[in-house]
């Protein structure tokens, strides 16, 4: 569809981005994921269960060589835990991604800005290709810009939420606030929610619970793929300005006469 | 000699290296990652790292997340 874009030095053609929790199997995960045509998917570092070392992997499943790997900060709550764990998922990925997620409460999930923004500054500083999990702030955003972040990623509304797009103002400030991409990350419900953030000009969307939680999460996947499109596809086309009053469609002259 | 692994107390006798450590737990061919103390030990330097008393490891792999 139109046109890829990069993030770092990566070059991406879906917009696209899904995560890998909450899925009731790695084989249901793998079926979602197909069906929603993403190239690149998050992952989450967690220790080895040393005495249940049986179960299968996520990576059997979800391969390396086919996909983009992106390990997340998730559940880091310090600069310390959110940077030690994206140097442990480059070191077992071999990526210097990593989608930073510092958060700051419990019960909304809502990030820690300041301790966001230095864990970037460590980061960017020891060459990873930072994407930050932000409110939708903008000055925030500028701030992770500066700091060298190769994207923002403003959330729409609580992680796992599916509240939608809370805020579409401020995703519009921000999308003019800063020049790197803008990828709208956790809140997104159903398909609408997608394709309004992409219509906004957002570059991409990040979604997890929309896609696993929804009673069929392969449907819901494609569903997901056809609205990123469609929105994107509607922000390049350009809408029509909303007027108050109707405008006929069809010619006012001409018309027949009834007596 | 005592350390700590993944949270527990781990004991051991006599001198024990990280590629040992994972071959004992049955991971050496499993893709993890290793941190000692805070800080990233590469694969290629397990045999090299010799475990000392009260050392903090972590061993993590890939799990499904967001």
């Amino acid at each position: 569809m139109s046109g890829s874009y990069r993030l770092g030095d990566i070059e991406l053609e879906s917009r696209l981005i899904i995560g890998t929790g909450k899925y009731s199997s790695f084989e249901e995960n793998r079926r979602a994921l197909d069906a929603s045509g993403a190239e690149m998917v998050t992952i989450a570092v967690r220790r080895v269960n040393l005495r249940e070392r049986g179960a299968g992997s996520l990576l059997d499943h979800i391969p390396p060589d086919r996909f983009r790997l992106l390990p997340n900060t998730a559940g880091c709550f310090t600069v310390k835990e959110a940077v030690t764990t994206a140097q442990l998922g480059r070191e077992l990925l071999g990526t210097p991604l990593v989608k930073l997620e510092v958060i700051g409460d419990k019960q909304t999930l809502f990030p820690d800005t300041t301790a966001t923004l230095e864990a970037a500054r460590i980061l960017v500083e020891e060459e990873f290709c930072v994407l930050p999990y932000i409110s939708d702030d903008p000055v925030a955003c500028q701030q992770l810009e500066q700091i060298g972040c190769a994207a923002v990623m403003p959330l729409a509304a609580p992680i796992g939420s599916g509240l939608g797009i809370r805020n579409p103002i401020n995703i519009r400030i921000i999308l003019e606030s800063v020049e790197v991409p803008v990828i709208v990350d956790a809140g997104v419900g159903t398909a609408s929610d997608a394709a309004i953030a992409m219509e906004l000009g957002c570059t991409a969307v990040l979604m997890n619970t929309g896609i696993a939680a929804a009673k069929d999460p392969i449907k819901m996947a494609h569903a997901m793929r056809l609205a990123v499109e469609a929105g994107r596809l509607a922000y390049e086309a350009g809408r029509m300005p909303r007027r108050l009053y109707a405008q006929a469609s069809s010619p006012e002259e001409s018309l027949i006469e009834v007596r | 000699m005592q350390f700590e692994l993944n949270g527990e107390v781990t004991r051991v006798q006599g001198p024990l290296n990280l590629s040992t450590l994972l071959e004992r737990f049955e991971l050496q061919k499993r893709r993890v990652a290793v941190a000692v103390n805070e800080m990233v030990v590469p694969r290629s330097r397990f045999e090299l790292y010799e475990i000392h008393e009260g050392d903090r490891i972590e061993v993590i792999q890939a799990v499904g997340g967001g």
